[in-house]
């Protein structure tokens, strides 16, 4: 593969998979809750637009169903924490393996094929008169990624924005101010799961076909993304972050490409990939131990 | 609202903690307090007094208790929960980090506080009119603060983000101001500068205040009225006239007739002086 079909199948995948990486944000950092949601909810997206546009519906309707049962999804997990008070860690587990069934049953088989039918990007090549490929799918990507990035941008800056980043921040300090951090936690979830569902769908449209397994380790792939973007740029304030993690997605995404043209295996893609994030992740606390700075004890949750 | 008619009321609060235990602790006994509008009073009392549970037990953070009943501006709160009870009270803690959000920003921070207890909205959060509100109310403080709107919380200094905490308690102008030993972190210095722009704040807005503190010197510079708690009761309640004359001894002496018992909290007697 070539210089610039690898740098455009990176750019491609990261937009697609920077709605993944947009909804990590949003519940791990943003929201403080390490929500596992994600990899049941990106499947799920796959299946319900994928089993919709094999029934005849219109593609982009099938499209924003999947976005709203990834919110579903994500409800149900913000729920089972808030109302049930379920360890937030385990309340999006119990999600993940539920959804893993819930996915068979929406699509029938684990494996659907969507490569005859008319999809969104062969909708939005008629419109513009341009020939499905890369370059297409790289166009629509750009405008539906910058119009999440200006809907979210605005939305973390209103007054229940502000709110739903000040629970991950402090929330004994949001009560005491009279807000409901619990409500705060059920919109932020939910939202991030389903711009993760978006993502599932659009991808299995992209790639002809909707697959249960096509969910493993997503999650850890939107870790990498931000923890990646959040290292390369160095954001400060709402705006630079949210370009920072599609920017991170891209660039995973790149080193992905690479690492398969040097000889990675394909199936060795998840094991490196944790590699990546366990690394980056001991990097601070090597270089304190280093240093010998004082370290607080692990952290159980 | 009549005369007499005071702005918080308490009657028959308890509460008792661990309940049924053998760990089962009284930290209030049947408490009675009225505190009239504008009114700024000082509580004093050693550990264990339940001075910090009267607070949370007017901030809403337990549920009620065997018939206690609090009222604020003649409105039964009694049943409200914590976040629905945070209109009527504006709170500073001891922890810094408690009050304020490290990661936003100054104005951020600000804003959140601005809607205390009212429902958010989608409006953009910090807009031009809330900008010149908190310039002017940062001002107040003469720490520079208002200049640096946008700088995050987390890289002000414990004596800042306690000073913001206050402001951040005040803009809303709830009905009442209580400010939980929210000097005891700081140092000495700091603990002054901190305590001098509450009471500049207090008297600006005109805030009914109660303010916890482990300090008699501070518990008798500041406010019109002082309590004394001890044991969960209240044990010596002066009013202005009275409180102007008195030195610490008398203030011992208060309490030891009342208590029935010898004053020897060390942390209260050794800390006298500390801001001075």
């Amino acid at each position: 593969m070539d210089v610039s079909s690898l740098l455009s199948v990176a750019f491609y995948e990261g937009l697609v998979y920077g709605f993944v990486a947009i909804g990590v944000y949003f519940t791990f950092r943003v929201l403080a809750f390490p929500d596992l949601t994600v990899d049941g909810s990106f499947p799920l997206g796959g299946a319900v637009a994928g089993i919709l546009i094999i029934d005849g519906y219109n593609p982009w309707l099938a499209t924003i169903a999947a976005l709203c049962a990834g919110m579903c999804a994500g409800l149900g997990t913000s729920l089972l924490n808030t109302k049930l008070r379920i360890n937030g860690l385990l309340a999006g587990i119990l999600m993940m393996v539920a959804l893993y069934s819930l996915n068979l049953r929406i699509m029938g088989r684990a494996n659907i094929p969507l490569l005859r039918e008319v999809t969104v990007f062969d909708q939005f090549s008629k419109l513009l008169g341009i020939r499905t490929g890369v370059e297409l799918s790289i166009i629509f990507m750009v405008i539906l990624v910058a119009a999440a990035l200006i809907i979210l941008n605005w939305f973390l800056r209103t007054e229940i924005g502000l709110a739903l980043r000040a629970t991950g921040d402090n929330e004994q300090m949001v009560r005491g101010l009279g807000t409901d951090t619990n409500m705060m936690t059920i919109l932020g979830v939910s939202i991030a799961n389903g711009l993760v569902a978006l993502s599932g769908a659009l991808v299995a449209q992209n790639q002809g076909f909707s697959d249960v397994g096509m969910g493993i380790g997503m999650i850890v792939l939107g870790l990498a993304s931000v923890i990646i973007g959040e290292g390369i740029f160095r954001p400060r304030g709402v705006t630079a972050i949210l370009l920072a993690v599609v920017g991170g997605a891209f660039a995973y995404r790149l080193f992905v490409g690479i690492a398969l043209q040097l000889g990675l295996r394909p199936s060795d893609l998840k094991l490196t990939t944790a590699m990546l994030v366990i690394i980056v992740l001991a990097i601070p606390y090597i270089r304190k131990k280093m240093r010998h700075e004082w370290i607080p004890p692990a952290a159980r949750v | 609202m009549s005369e007499n008619h005071s702005l918080l009321q308490l009657r028959g609060v308890c509460k008792t903690f661990s309940k049924g235990t053998i760990d089962e602790v009284t930290a209030l006994h049947n408490i009675n307090l009225d505190v009239n509008a504008e009114d700024f009073v000082t509580i004093i009392g050693s550990n264990g007094a339940g001075k910090t549970t009267l607070l949370n037990a007017i901030a809403g953070v337990y549920p009620p208790e065997r018939g206690g009943q609090i009222t604020i501006n003649g409105e039964d709160v009694t049943n409200l929960s914590e976040h629905r009870r945070a209109q009527y009270a504006g709170r500073v803690y001891q922890d810094p980090h408690i009050g304020t959000a490290a990661k936003m920003t100054i104005e951020e921070n600000l804003s959140l506080a601005l809607l205390r207890g009212q429902s958010r909205g989608l409006g953009i959060a910090c807009n031009k009119k809330r900008r010149q509100l908190f310039h002017k109310a940062l001002a107040l403080l003469g720490l520079g603060l208002e200049s640096r709107l946008s700088a995050p919380v987390g890289t002000l200094s414990g004596g800042q983000r306690q000073a913001l905490a206050l402001v951040m308690a005040t803009i809303s102008k709830p009905a009442i101001l209580l400010l939980d030993e929210h000097v005891a972190t700081l140092d000495p210095r700091t603990a002054a500068t901190v305590l001098q722009l509450s009471n500049t704040i207090v008297q600006h807005e005109k805030m009914t205040t109660i303010m916890v503190t482990h300090n008699m010197e501070v518990a008798l510079r500041y406010g019109n009225r002082l309590i004394m708690m001890h044991k969960g009761r209240i044990v010596v309640d002066i009013g202005e006239a009275r409180k102007n004359t008195l030195g610490i001894n008398d203030l011992i002496t208060a309490f030891e007739r009342a208590a029935g018992e010898e004053f020897k909290d060390d942390s209260i007697l050794l800390s006298r002086s500390e801001y001075q």
